[in-house]
């Protein structure tokens, strides 16, 4: 069973973790999935309210047809079987913060059905998830438990806005494999525009369908872990479960089917309500909606339109630029780090950029906490830093050097990469007379050691380090390497 | 000519545009009508000063010559539609003075037209009665009495429109019908009802009861009236989807009064067990009426519809249990106080709804949850697929059906209450209209022995409305109905 390094051991042995998860992504639309109200986020409470949205007598829902688009671009962007009927549904059930009294979702009919999703694991493996369905439903509003001592307070601004639920079917079997869904779901929704996938204001949050098993046994009885809302808390949602699942089935208990909340304050999930106080939730056509129907060619039409994805720009880095496809799959998990890239490769040495972007440019990021969009190197800046390397104008270690006085001098100062090189002269050493030089008085000052190299052949690099040092760090090497074996004479 | 207030709508129409008398002194005579009508509990809110400032306006249009076509005409109003700073409580103290800053499509057509409100009409609760008994405001009293000077009920939902109508308060009135709503209180009452085809009137601004089953339509006392409110009624509306884009007909002009080669279906299926026989001899006699016209009468079969009723009975409830859960006070109507956010929902509903809305919405949660929701819901929907299929079949036949409205006359307030299925019993001619979409008319054709009215119903096909009144007026001219109720509420 080794084999399979996802196991989780227990007291009593090794356990399989199986998840599914359901992701529901705010539809990137300015107004409401049945009403013109606004969606945009942080508004004054209740000031994006439409009657419809507030469930006032004799209102009636009128589909956003500009929701539906989207719905469809992403089914095709999953790869998905898109439905060109489907039905509306209500899913009955009473909360102060759902006016209507009902939710209006899809539940039997689907806008889009079965798709598949390729995730990229960290040892660069590549697993399929199967997508069992899309379906377009309505947010509810927010509950304010914290504005009065007595009272709570609703605000319905959210109530309405269109989500569309992506319901994986349960094929993972890790807290990883489950981060780098979501990661790949957001990457697609963001490639296409069809969600901004921002999890700190909501726009993307998922429910996670936590069992365990003895492997190869049948599927055991599921948590579902309501409304995680960042990758980092579905991993330590998930951890927690697995392990509190294990523990209680080791220890003679039953896992009983539950909803689930996860506080990231302790790390722990705990019990919202069970399968006996579960809501019937009379699911029923909606008489108010028309069931939703669209012809091939309005899909062929926004199939035509839709932009590269990134299992496809990961597959054309791989070929044209030769990339490993770790570096392939890291560059393209935003759209606008892939292009990024592809800037500053533009007539360069491709894999050496895909280092430094990787490497310098968003490790400089991120400590400095900014987006690409506001890096203060330009793709183009990094572009000709990198011609320097590949023409031998100076060294990798100086490059980085170079990197980080562009980086903090920012974009105003604006000096690309040469004009520093010159100015703090740090152009590479390649005069053999002068390496040479550098190497014959390091090895005359310093007798003893060149008997100790002689016998211990590792220690040349000592030598190399101190001509490097001698030069400024400027010799380039290499030069400076084969000299220094050479001159100890142990190049035979 | 007697009163202004005997005059019908078309009547009325006439007498404005030839200046005969203005807006002001019509609305005003029926003003004063209404306002002596209290014994009938017909209007639940009466608008007197609004109807005023409405029919000055509409004397300033017939001055300037911008009169729409209903300009200047005092309607009542169904409390089902919602009407614009004018308290809307479809009949339920759930709403409590609940104002919507909002006026429904329909209403609105209506004043963009010219009509003029005299207030709001009584109706069963949420629409869901067949006696007008289920009101939050009680009962309505039809203005015919019995043989004994007992007070008969005047139909329902639409209980208050027909009473209005029939008693002269207003020269006519708005109605929904989800299962007979319209027809059969216009039966009752002796009074003209016309339910459209589902998706003719926009649903936008009506409180919903059952959403595929609504459809507001008029109550008036002629054909030609019905024809007129309703072209102005009518409309496409982008805000209900489940409207139909199509253009508005003018019905008035389809009352050409030919029906040579017209072929009516009699469907024997309506002949149902333990029907009165002036019933029976008055669709006889309709159908004579007809012939003699010269129509074609032809036999025909609707098999499926003695499931009609159960089958309504399921949807119409399940939907209505969906429909009502809005009403939860949490952010309009009345609102119980209650130890938590569950016992104030308790509080709110159990003091809000009337026992007949209770009991639909729980017999709709009862259709719709799991382990229930194939064997009731799912199986209702297929039969009210194999209902419209009948008719369908029917159509290939005949062109419209003749049918009674309902299988008594108007019956003494307070029999039927306590026993809801025999209540449910009369609108076992007029649901499969409903079920079908398909639009619906009742015209008075006669009396019963103890003098009461009784109408006769026509279906036809969907958007044949044009046809339907045709035939509607052709049949309301061959029975001559002129009776008028007694006026003891008045006295």
């Amino acid at each position: 069973m080794a084999s399979n390094q996802n196991l989780i051991g227990g007291a009593t042995g090794d356990w399989e973790i199986v998840l599914g998860l359901e992701i529901h992504a705010q539809i990137a639309s300015n107004s409401k999935l049945f009403s013109g109200a606004s969606t945009e986020f942080g508004a004054e409470p209740n000031s994006q309210v439409s009657l419809v949205d507030a469930a006032m007598p004799g209102m009636l829902p009128v589909i956003n047809d500009y929701c539906v688009e989207q719905a469809v671009r992403t089914g095709l962007g999953l790869k998905a079987q898109v439905n060109t009927y489907s039905v509306f549904d209500r899913k009955n059930y009473f909360y102060p913060d759902l006016p209507q009294g009902y939710q209006i979702s899809q539940f039997l009919q689907p806008i889009v059905g079965e798709g598949v999703i390729e995730i990229d694991l960290p040892d660069g493996s590549v697993k399929t998830i199967g997508v069992e369905r899309l379906h377009l439903e309505q947010d509810a509003g927010k509950s304010l438990h914290d504005q009065h001592p007595s009272q709570s307070f609703v605000d319905l601004n959210r109530s309405g806005v269109a989500l569309m639920e992506i319901v994986s079917h349960p094929d993972m079997r890790s807290a990883a494999e489950a981060q780098a869904y979501v990661k790949k779901v957001r990457a697609i929704l963001r490639y296409l525009g069809t969600c901004d996938g921002n999890m700190e204001q909501g726009s993307l949050r998922a429910d996670v369908n936590v069992s365990v098993r003895r492997p190869g046994d049948e599927l055991g009885t599921r948590c579902e872990i309501k409304n995680v809302n960042s990758i980092r808390f579905i991993g330590q949602a998930i951890e927690h479960e697995a392990r509190r699942q294990v523990d209680l089935i080791e220890d003679g208990g039953v896992v009983q089917q539950q909803t689930r909340l996860f506080d990231p304050k302790n790390g722990e999930t705990r019990a919202m309500r069970s399968k006996e106080e579960a809501h019937d939730y009379r699911y029923f056509p909606d008489p108010d909606l028309l069931p939703l129907e669209f012809d091939q060619a309005f899909v062929d039409a926004i199939a035509k339109d839709l932009p590269e994805l990134p299992d496809d720009k990961k597959a054309r880095f791989i070929a044209d630029y030769k990339l490993s496809p770790y570096d392939a799959s890291v560059l393209v998990s935003e759209a606008e780090n892939a292009a990024f890239f592809e800037a500053a490769a533009e007539g360069q040495d491709a894999k050496a950029v895909a280092n430094m972007v990787i490497g310098s440019v968003f490790a400089g990021l991120n400590k400095a906490g900014l987006a690409i969009a506001d890096s203060p190197v330009t793709p183009q800046q990094v572009g000709q830093l990198v011609g320097l390397i590949s023409d031998d104008t100076v060294s990798n270690s100086i490059a980085k050097e170079v990197f980080e006085m562009m980086f903090d001098e920012g974009p105003d100062q604006g000096k690309d990469a040469d004009v520093i090189v010159d100015e703090k002269g740090l152009k590479q050493v390649t005069d053999m007379g002068a390496i040479e030089a550098a190497v014959d008085e390091v090895i005359a000052a310093n007798p003893d050691k060149v008997t100790q190299a002689q016998e211990r052949p590792k220690m040349a690099g000592w030598f190399v380090g101190q001509v490097m040092q001698a030069t400024g760090g400027k010799a380039n090497p290499q030069a400076v390497n084969k000299l220094v074996l050479s001159k100890l004479g142990l190049d035979g | 000519m007697s009163k202004l207030t005997d005059l019908n709508l078309a009547q009325a129409r006439d007498g404005l545009a030839s200046k005969a008398f203005s807006a002001t002194e019509l609305t005003q005579a029926h003003i004063e009508r209404v306002e002596a009508s209290d014994k009938l509990n017909a209007y639940v809110l009466k608008t007197p000063e609004k109807a005023m400032d409405m029919a000055k306006a509409s004397d300033v249009k017939f001055a300037d010559g911008t009169a729409g076509p209903l300009e200047g005409l005092p309607i009542g109003v169904k409390d089902l539609f919602c009407t614009k700073g004018i308290r809307t409580t479809a009949s339920s103290k759930i709403l409590g003075e609940f104002i919507p800053p909002y006026e429904s499509t329909v209403t609105q057509n209506l004043w963009t037209d010219g009509a003029v409100l005299l207030g709001k009409l009584n109706n069963d609760e949420f629409a869901m009665g067949s006696s007008n008994e289920t009101s939050s405001f009680g009962p309505v009293n039809n203005p015919y009495q019995g043989a004994n000077g007992e007070n008969l009920v005047p139909g329902g939902s639409s209980g208050g429109s027909s009473a209005a109508v029939a008693a002269r308060l207003g020269v006519a009135a708005t109605a929904t019908d989800t299962g007979g709503s319209i027809r059969q209180p216009a039966a009752f009452t002796g009074t003209v009802g016309l339910k459209p085809t589902y998706g003719r009137c926009s649903r936008w601004g009506v409180v919903a009861f059952a959403s595929s089953l609504d459809q507001a339509g008029p109550i008036t006392q002629t054909v030609r009236d019905a024809a007129i409110m309703l072209g102005s009624m009518a409309s496409f509306d982008s805000r209900d989807t489940t409207s139909v884009e199509r253009d508005v007909p003018n019905y008035e002009a389809a009352l050409t009064g030919n029906i040579k080669g017209l072929r009516v279906g009699i469907p024997k299926e309506y002949r149902v067990d333990n029907m009165p026989s002036e019933i029976e001899s008055l669709w006889q006699q309709g159908i004579d009426w007809l012939k003699e016209a010269g129509a074609e009468i032809v036999d025909v079969s609707l098999p499926h519809t003695k499931y009609a009723l159960p089958a309504y009975y399921i949807i119409a409830p399940a939907e209505a249990s969906s429909n009502l859960a809005r009403y939860d006070g949490v952010r309009y109507g009345a609102r119980q106080a209650g130890v938590d956010i569950d016992d104030m929902y308790s509080n709110t509903r159990a003091a809000g709804f009337g026992d007949e809305v209770k009991r639909r919405i729980m017999v709709g949660t009862y259709a719709l949850s799991a382990g229930y929701y194939d064997a009731y819901y799912i199986k209702a929907l297929q039969v009210r697929r194999l209902i419209a299929d009948d008719f369908t079949q029917a159509y290939e036949k005949c062109d419209v059906l003749l049918t009674p409205t309902t299988p008594s006359a108007a019956f003494a307030v307070g029999k039927d209450v306590e026993d809801p299925l025999e209540m449910y019993l009369n609108d076992v001619f007029t649901v499969t209209a409903n079920l079908a979409g398909l639009p619906g008319l009742s015209v008075p054709a006669g009396l019963d022995a103890n003098g009461l009215p009784l109408g006769l119903q026509l279906v036809g096909k969907a958007f044949g409305e044009e046809e339907l009144l045709r035939v509607g007026e052709v049949l309301e001219t061959a029975a001559g109905f002129t009776t008028r109720p007694k006026e003891w509420w008045s006295a």
